[in-house]
């Protein structure tokens, strides 16, 4: 589905992601964990379009999206969230959700415009579908509130809502547990396996090391942007090389 | 009696009404691209080119006053698309510093036109703007505006203002959006200033100055820019205050000029601190204040 193939980028004379190769098959779910600054949200910044990478190649379903603006891409099927939370704090958690399934909207503008029949009913339709969004992740009652009202869990919550209302095929969740309670983290964990099994597909970064070995299907280790392990979650757990990263290697 | 001095009341304000119309007009044109939150400064030079262009229609051909009004409001438009095209792509004070570039141009230009009489300006332009004509293009803007607040197109236009980078992994193109928007203030400065220039007989290049756009600007900000009627209301205070000071200051024996430029000032300084979310804020404000009382009493 979303492949890698040498991607690199540097910034300056800094390489943050260098050369790193992995696949993202359907309806599986990707681990993507490493020390800080080992470029993971680098990496999800390249795959999104918000940067570009100065080499290798992102492909989509066979489709080479590397040099596509990053709205191209979520309609090609990738969205995302972001680890410094990034909703639209000014319009309500539902209004965020609607904002987010903009892909999945037919245009009712000039419909509206004249008040013909129809855009009524589009946008009742495109409200209910915000509404079940926000509930799957628990956060219908919440559904009037101004983002920035939310708690920091809330909003995390609220931001994976908006990035599944586009029903994408790549979804891309950074560190979307952090600041959660474990009640938070657990219902997180049984949403991402639900969201696989119409098979869509889950990139994953993340610190929690539990929730990456249950849930992931397969992970990837980068340290200093190189891919350091590949591999399911109880072989990358055993790899000398990823206890080297994450401990530090004896003598 | 009582009908002659409402004639009188009319006939002495409905220049201020007019005014109050086309300063709406222009409001709303700053307001399309605020809402996207791009801050353009070019509707001065939209508003020349619309005024030229109907000026020089209604003076060299025969075209019917509709026909005029439409060259006034497509002809900025047409320009707003390459302008918007590279400009666009800029943010903030940058986008602000090339758009105020675009406006000095296209007066700069006029001044340098003899075709159109150069620093002079056309004069002696055929009265045919009627002030229901300047009502009728505000209500139309306005309608376009509601309608477009809390539909799919408006939910994209709020998203990019709030997080650009974020709207566009939403799969929102921000870049049709602003130029949209860009092309949509264009067409009302272009067409405010067609209404303008068959209202006031002339045009000329000193009148779509830096000084024009901050009006406009100021009027939006006033009234409120999070709400598509707020630049109404402050075109609309802005324009009546002058009117009331004239009569407050010659009972106190003040010039009225001075005093104008003093008190917008004044005025602006007291909403940015004191009303951010402007004039059509205040009703919301008063309700809350009132409710926060009574709960008060309620308690006590």
């Amino acid at each position: 589905m979303l492949r890698l193939g040498g991607v690199a980028r540097t910034f300056g004379g800094l390489r943050a992601v260098d050369g790193v190769d992995f696949a993202v098959g359907e309806g599986e779910v990707h681990g993507l964990i490493g020390p800080n600054g080992a470029g993971k949200t680098t990496l999800l910044n390249l795959v999104s379009g918000l940067i570009r990478p100065s080499g290798g190649e992102i492909s989509l379903g066979g489709r080479r999206i590397d040099r596509l603006p990053s709205h191209r891409i979520a309609a090609l099927g990738i969205t995302r969230t972001y680890q410094n939370i990034r909703l639209f704090p000014a319009l309500s958690a539902v209004e965020n959700v609607l904002v987010g399934s903009h892909l999945r909207r037919s245009d009712p503008l000039w419909k509206r415009m004249l008040f013909l029949p129809g855009y009524r009913r589009e946008e009742a339709d495109a409200l209910q579908r915000a509404l079940a969004f926000l509930a799957r992740v628990g956060m219908e009652e919440r559904a009037r509130e101004r983002a920035s009202n939310l708690s920091y869990g809330e909003q995390r919550r609220v931001e994976i809502a908006r990035a599944l209302a586009s029903s994408p095929r790549v979804i891309l969740l950074d560190e979307p547990t952090a600041g959660m309670n474990p009640t938070e983290v657990s219902s997180i964990a049984s949403l991402i396996r639900e969201v696989t099994r119409t098979g869509q597909s889950v990139l994953l970064v993340e610190h929690n090391v539990k929730l990456v070995m249950d849930v992931c299907d397969r992970i990837t280790v980068l340290n200093f942007g190189k891919v350091i392990a590949d591999g399911t979650p109880a072989a990358v757990a055993t790899d000398p090389a990823v206890i080297a990263a994450y401990l530090g290697s004896e003598g | 009696m009582g009908a002659d001095s409402l004639r009188d009341l009319w006939l002495t304000y409905q220049s201020t009404v007019a005014f109050i119309g086309l300063n709406g007009l222009l409001a709303l044109s700053v307001y399309t691209t605020l809402s996207c939150g791009q801050l353009s400064l070019a509707q001065a030079g939209f508003m020349a080119l619309g005024s030229y262009a109907a000026a020089v229609l209604t003076l060299h051909t025969a075209a019917p006053f509709p026909v005029v009004l439409l060259a006034g409001a497509v002809a900025p438009a047409l320009v707003a698309v390459p302008l918007g095209l590279p400009v666009l792509r800029l943010k903030g004070v940058f986008l602000a510093i090339a758009t105020i570039g675009f406006g000095e141009v296209v007066r700069i230009f006029f001044v340098n036109l003899d075709f159109t009489n150069g620093a002079l300006g056309l004069v002696a332009i055929p009265q045919r703007t009627g002030i229901w004509m300047i009502y009728l293009a505000l209500a139309a803007a306005l309608f376009v505006l509601w309608r477009i607040q809390g539909s799919r197109a408006g939910y994209a236009l709020e998203a990019i203002r709030e997080d650009e980078p974020a709207a566009r992994t939403m799969g929102i193109d921000s870049s049709a959006y602003k130029l949209s928007m860009l092309v949509l203030g264009a067409a009302l400065a272009g067409l405010a200033g067609a209404l303008d220039a068959h209202l006031n007989f002339m045009v000329a290049p000193a009148n779509y100055g830096f000084g024009r756009v901050v009006d406009m600007l100021v009027y939006a900000v006033v009234g409120g820019t999070t709400v598509f009627y707020g630049p109404v209301l402050g075109a609309a205070f802005l324009t009546l205050l002058p009117e009331v000071l004239r009569e407050l200051g010659s009972h106190v024996g003040l010039q009225p000029g001075p005093l104008r430029l003093f008190v917008n000032g004044l005025v602006l300084l007291l909403v940015i601190l004191f009303l951010p979310n402007g004039i059509a804020s205040l009703p919301a404000r008063i309700r809350r204040r009132l409710a926060a009382r009574r709960a008060e009493a309620d308690l006590a």
